[in-house]
């Protein structure tokens, strides 16, 4: 029982860090206003209705399978187990978890980061030049961006399958690559962001579109580019569907797909229940999103506000 | 079948051709064809990755895997199957339940906190944003597992709090209650997104509107409705269209529930969860491709017809 302070502590130094960031923070115009208790009796209901569920993960990544019975789910209880729950996850079934990681990574930084670099060229380029078909590219691509990503999961699925793609990384990192999303808000963070006199100045002096565009426009799209890096690397980081359609080998599979494949385990016959894995894994993989998500919490709001403000 | 993706390139591009109208461009830069060196990237792969399997799907959608004769061209025999297909119809009946309670419990909690954050009455504020945000970054795997251990039967805390307490909660994953349960876990991800997309679009208002306001003399009421609910508007449209197309398009949830509880979420919950399982256990391509069509036109026909809505109101 006494082992069980110690991410009692832990969880409350955590929480304290946050108030004292908040301060600085006042609405608009609040010298004259009160703060009103009935708001924030309203606002700490969802706030608990948020963040219970992820209090519940933390909780239970402590317990042993057998206390996960046993004890209430909402405290903690039973030998504290976290550490030697964090040991099997990593190496059940000669170290999957950590091949699922890096297949993670790997969807990543290729999908997410090329999506974000194809989108950033494309963008730009539909923002600061005119071309033949210019209109034309900009209908289908804004079309595109209320085409969801699981509706278009089955049909990929049929093509690549025609084509032997399936089960390779490329089936899963090809279709991550394509944000149209992504390429609307560099359309419009790069009106503003970049004058047409600097790029012309820039052809005065000589240097190349392409240098151009590296020397100095991306720079000044750096904020709008990060948004878009954000909202594409939890797509996916989260991504699920996809390759859950496309692989049919745990080897190429990322965190999610592996995850409710242990989960599956204890529902199959013959299959050995290993809830205690199940949970820490699925703590093990929101960690490192929330702490990215949290870093650059500011970049959300200009992006949503972007994708929703400015029509 | 070896010509069939030139087939599908073919068909892909002409719904989309419809939108290539001829209008009166601008006046030319000099450089006329360098945006499309800074665009063409995109379109590659936008091309290979997004059209091409929209147009074989509908190429599949058109055609039939037959014992007698092989793959044969049926045209629409397909969709007056789906269409005629009750499996299909509860599966849509089930979305449009949770479009028709769930969307709107959500956006109006969302509405209702983004106005909270911005009324400067809330002590805090950045704390509840953050938090109330949070969920949105869990992968909805990890989402579904949890709230899955929480409604389970095993040790779920549902029935822990139901034998506690004595008193008899239902089981969340009980028929009548299942639908409700797979709507929370979707609320729970996605309320502080939209909560965040109103909240962008409040700050969006310059704070001298709202001293000129009060100088006039203008009720909170009157300012909430005069000011606020018009810079609202097009956020409105944009959480109401990405949860539209969430809904209609739902999946991951339900289909990893479905491991919990099998008989209250059958293979055809919901119509992507049957598209998914008639290409994986029936094989059934041709026909999954047709499903798959039908929702992608039914989704775009709801998303186009709110964005409609929301730019004639604004006019």
């Amino acid at each position: 029982m006494t082992a069980t302070t110690t991410p009692a502590r832990t969880a409350g130094r955590a929480g304290a860090a946050q108030p004292r960031r908040a301060k600085r923070a006042s609405g608009r115009g609040g010298s004259q206003k009160r703060h009103s208790l009935i708001l924030s009796l309203l606002m700490t209901v969802m706030l608990l209705y948020a963040l219970l569920p992820l209090f519940w993960l933390l909780v239970n990544s402590s317990k042993t399978p057998g206390a996960l019975f046993s004890t209430f789910g909402l405290w903690f209880g039973g030998p504290f187990a976290l550490w030697s729950n964090v040991h099997q996850v990593l190496t059940y079934d000669h170290g999957i978890f950590v091949r699922w990681l890096a297949n993670t990574l790997l969807y990543v930084v290729v999908g997410a980061g090329g999506a974000t670099f194809l989108a950033t060229l494309a963008g730009y380029g539909l923002a600061k030049y005119d071309f033949p078909g210019r209109r034309g590219v900009f209908a289908v691509v804004l079309g595109a961006v209320a085409v969801p990503g699981t509706a278009l999961a089955v049909p990929t699925f049929l093509l690549f399958s025609d084509l032997h793609l399936t089960n390779t990384p490329w089936s899963v990192i090809l279709p991550s690559l394509v944000s149209p999303f992504g390429l609307y808000l560099i359309w419009v963070y790069a009106q503003d962001a970049v004058p047409a006199e600097l790029l012309e100045a820039a052809r005065i002096d000589g240097a190349s579109e392409v240098r151009t565009f590296f020397q100095i426009s991306l720079r000044l799209l750096t904020p709008g580019v990060v948004t878009v890096l954000l909202f594409t690397v939890v797509a996916t980081w989260n991504n699920y569907f996809l390759p859950l359609i496309m692989l049919s080998t745990p080897q190429w599979y990322p965190l999610t797909v592996g995850l409710n494949d242990w989960d599956q385990q204890s529902f199959t016959a013959g299959g050995q229940a290993i809830y205690n894995l199940v949970i820490t894994g699925s703590l093990l993989t929101v960690i490192p999103i929330m702490i990215a998500f949290l870093i650059m919490q500011r970049y959300w709001r200009s992006g949503l506000a972007a994708g929703s403000v400015k029509q | 079948m070896a010509d069939l993706p030139l087939g599908a390139r073919r068909l892909g591009i002409r719904p989309l051709g419809a939108v290539r109208r001829t209008r009166a461009r601008p006046p030319r830069r000099r450089r006329r064809w360098t945006g499309w060196g800074f665009v063409a990237p995109f379109l590659v792969v936008f091309a290979f990755a997004l059209v091409a399997p929209i147009g074989y799907a509908i190429y599949l959608s058109l055609f039939r895997e037959q014992l007698i004769g092989g793959n044969s061209f049926v045209a629409f025999a397909n969709y007056r199957q789906a269409l005629a297909d009750p499996q299909f119809w509860s599966s849509v009946r089930r979305v449009a339940t949770l479009l028709a309670v769930q969307v709107p419990v959500m956006l109006i909690l969302a509405l209702l906190a983004a106005l909270a954050l911005d009324s400067a009455r809330l002590r805090w504020a950045p704390l509840y944003r953050l938090a109330i945000f949070l969920p949105y970054a869990v992968p909805a795997v990890v989402a579904s597992l949890m709230w899955g251990f929480v409604y389970g039967a095993q040790f779920g805390l549902v029935s822990r709090l139901s034998s506690a307490l004595h008193v008899g909660l239902p089981d969340p994953l009980s028929g009548s209650w299942v639908l409700a349960s797979i709507g929370n876990v979707v609320t729970w991800e996605f309320v502080g997104y939209n909560m965040l997309i109103f909240y962008a679009a409040l700050r969006s208002v310059p704070g001298d509107l709202y001293e000129a306001a009060e100088i006039d003399g203008a009720s909170p009421l009157r300012i909430a409705r005069s000011i606020k609910l018009p810079a609202l508007r097009p956020a409105m449209v944009v959480a109401v269209v990405f949860s539209i197309i969430g809904t209609l398009q739902l999946f991951n949830e339900p289909n990893i529930l479905h491991w919990l509880a099998p008989d209250t979420i059958p293979p055809n919950f919901t119509p992507n969860m049957y598209a998914y399982n008639l290409s994986f256990s029936g094989q059934e391509y041709n026909y999954s491709a047709t499903i798959a069509v039908i929702m992608g036109i039914l989704t775009m026909l709801a998303a186009g017809g709110v964005q409609w809505l929301g730019r004639r109101r604004m006019a």
